[in-house]
């Protein structure tokens, strides 16, 4: 009984996250417009999906920001937790910390605003008379993903054993050689889960990219633009392509990082 | 590491997709206008509302690709979803654009505030075929900042199934008969609208007492509304979650072919009319190609495909007339001269008012 119910609840809380890409999913399969009735199944929306360049462009203009904006937070971020932790002082560390996380929980809206007026204002100054475009949402972006990246490796950067960086000098390292031949193996998994996270964060977002982008619009402000006349099918049938291969991602993310624990367990049992 | 190669391989796919642009075929027009190839090479920048294109699905023409390829210059277009927003980016002054489309009363305020530029359309070949109606309009009297792209009326949708010959008036959205099923506009200038209509009010009263009475008339209807919307009533009334709503008419017509019981009048009380119109703001960088873009979207093919496309009335007589056309004598974008209900353009209004009616907007939301 008790077994029943726990499993109803966890298929509703299922139910109620997934249902809404569903629907979605299966509007993107219907041959007409409409997205009451279903008319007939057909590809028609995906193929028609080549020929929309103004979404094609939007999608490269998002997943090149995701990717260097991932890529780039991912360095500065584990950088940045390296030299946290080797603050002598504790206040000084803690100070920093908190800093550093100040930026995830400002209002997108504020961080939006204040980061277009800081651009436009410097541009000014330099003489610009375009200040807004790929270069600034790429540093908006890079801001708002460096907390997540700092908060996902400093856990793991604290519990390695100090040892391991004292040792590796030991054998003969440079303190550069040690860093990556010691410490960055033993936390390479939560640098790539902070990676994921910067990605799927500057995929998402929309608020902050609204007020920085000028001409370099990403594909959640072009499909938004869409609202006053309506969102075409096609945007179901790209949402979807896009929920596809994260789910496919992170599926593999899970299993490989799986298959890693088992390896460990392997290894500490002999 | 596996994981890094098929994450690489996913993403390269998108990306090669979406770099090759591969697909569409262009189309064999023939132009009237004078397209030098001098200025290739250079950018031009367009901000456009959004779906307000011809952009080549369901065999249509690109119009942006055709232009690129005729002229060499590079099309970079871009979109908003309201004219306050459009106002707010240009006014940031953190970006540029050489052509962009507001509509009425957001070119009065534009012109008011000395951001747009002359360039005298009459020099433009094809500005001809611009119907005279839609010459010299109140913000533009002189034709030297604007050339029309769109015209749109404002009217009110229903379900025949639900609702059995509604009278064509305004008061049909308060009608206590559709309790729980009648819409209205979620932006607060074209929903005092419906109201002021209804009270014989000028829509752009400066009198702070009239907005007081369109708002008193406005939350009286509340108990038979049942949601404000936007492009959300395409769903609800192509459903029949809702059986009456006001929307602009082009929109009835792309709902009407998912839902033949859907039927639409222009309310006897007079209605909105807008247009949006083609203009070059102060920023130009490009202000000869921006001139040839104007007229090569006044072209008849170039228009037709865009009329089409968008479903709004055309002010292109060369569309007009031309009997190919989706919408030839479409009497609910063209109505006859007397089916032609009375309308009211919206003016740019002083910022005192337009705060003092958004406060009361947000007081009926609350309400």
């Amino acid at each position: 009984m008790k077994k029943a119910l726990s499993r109803l609840y966890v298929g509703l809380i299922l139910f109620f996250l997934y249902a809404p890409v569903a629907v979605m999913i299966f509007f993107s399969l219907n041959s007409g417009n409409s997205v009451w009735v279903f008319e007939s199944f057909s590809l028609d929306w995906y193929a028609g999906l080549i020929f929309d360049d103004s979404l094609l462009t939007a999608l490269e203009h998002t997943l090149i920001i995701a990717l260097l904006s991932a890529v780039i937070s991912t360095v500065l971020g584990t950088a940045a937790a390296v030299g946290i932790l080797a603050l002598k002082k504790k206040i000084t560390k803690r100070i920093v910390t908190s800093v550093t996380n100040i930026p995830m929980m400002n209002a997108d809206i504020v961080t939006g605003v204040s980061l277009m007026l800081l651009f436009v204002f410097v541009g000014k100054i330099l003489g610009l008379d375009e200040s807004l475009g790929f270069l600034t949402v790429l540093i908006a972006h890079i801001t708002f993903n460096l907390p997540y990246v700092i908060l996902s490796v400093m856990p793991r950067l604290t519990q390695t054993d100090s040892s391991l960086h004292e040792a590796a000098l030991d054998l003969g390292c440079t303190p550069i050689k040690a860093f990556f031949k010691a410490i960055l193996p033993a936390i390479s998994t939560s640098i790539f889960t902070g990676f994921i996270m910067a990605f799927t964060l500057s995929l998402d977002d929309f608020v902050i990219s609204y007020f920085t982008c000028g001409h370099y619009q990403t594909l959640p402000i072009v499909i938004y633009n869409m609202t006053k006349k309506t969102v075409t099918p096609d945007v179901y049938a790209l949402s979807t392509i896009v929920f596809i291969s994260v789910f496919v991602l992170l599926m593999l993310y899970n299993m490989l990082q799986n298959k890693n624990v088992k390896k460990r367990r392997h290894r500490d049992e002999y | 590491m596996n994981i890094k190669r098929i994450f690489a391989l996913v993403l390269s796919i998108i990306l090669a997709a979406s770099l090759c642009g591969c697909g569409y075929t262009y189309a064999d027009i023939t132009y009237e206008g004078n397209y030098e190839n001098s200025l290739k090479g250079t950018v031009l920048n367009v901000y456009n509302w959004g779906e307000y294109i011809s952009d080549g699905s369901d065999d249509s023409i690109d119009v942006n690709k055709e232009f690129e390829k005729l002229t060499g210059i590079k099309v970079n277009y871009t979109t908003f979803e309201s004219n306050e927003t459009m106002y707010s980016q240009l006014k940031s002054g953190g970006v540029s654009y050489d052509i962009i489309i507001p509509s009425d009363y957001m070119i009065e305020r534009l012109i008011s505030e000395d951001m747009l530029k002359k360039f005298s359309p009459n020099e433009l070949s094809n500005f001809k075929y611009i119907d005279s109606a839609y010459k010299g309009l109140f913000y533009d009297k002189d034709d030297c900042y604007t050339v029309t792209y769109n015209v749109g009326m404002v009217g009110v949708i229903y379900n025949k199934k639900l609702i059995k010959k509604p009278k064509h008036s305004w008061t049909a959205l308060w009608d206590k008969k559709y309790k729980n099923m009648s819409l209205n506009f979620s932006n607060p200038r074209d929903g005092f609208m419906t109201a002021q209509m209804i009270l014989g009010q000028d829509l752009n009263t400066t009198n702070k007492a009239d907005w007081d009475k369109a708002l008193e008339l406005l939350k009286s209807g509340k108990s038979v509304l049942q949601s404000y919307v936007m492009d959300e009533i395409y769903g609800k009334m192509e459903t029949g979650e809702a059986a009456i709503g006001p929307y602009y008419a082009g929109d009835y017509l792309t709902m009407y072919e998912n839902n033949n019981d859907l039927d639409f009048f222009y309310p006897e009380e007079g209605t909105n009319i807008f247009v949006d119109a083609i203009c070059i703001p102060k920023c130009v960088k490009n202000f000869e190609a921006a001139k040839l873009y104007i007229n090569f979207l006044l072209e008849p093919e170039i228009a037709l495909a865009n009329a089409e496309y968008i479903g709004y009335a055309s002010p292109n007589t060369a569309v007009v007339n031309n009997e190919d056309y989706y919408y030839y004598q479409n009497k609910i974008l063209y109505p006859d001269e007397k089916d032609m209900p009375k309308v009211q353009y919206y003016h740019d209004i002083p910022s005192d008012i337009r705060s003092y009616y958004e406060g009361l907007w947000v007081d009926l939301k609350l309400y």
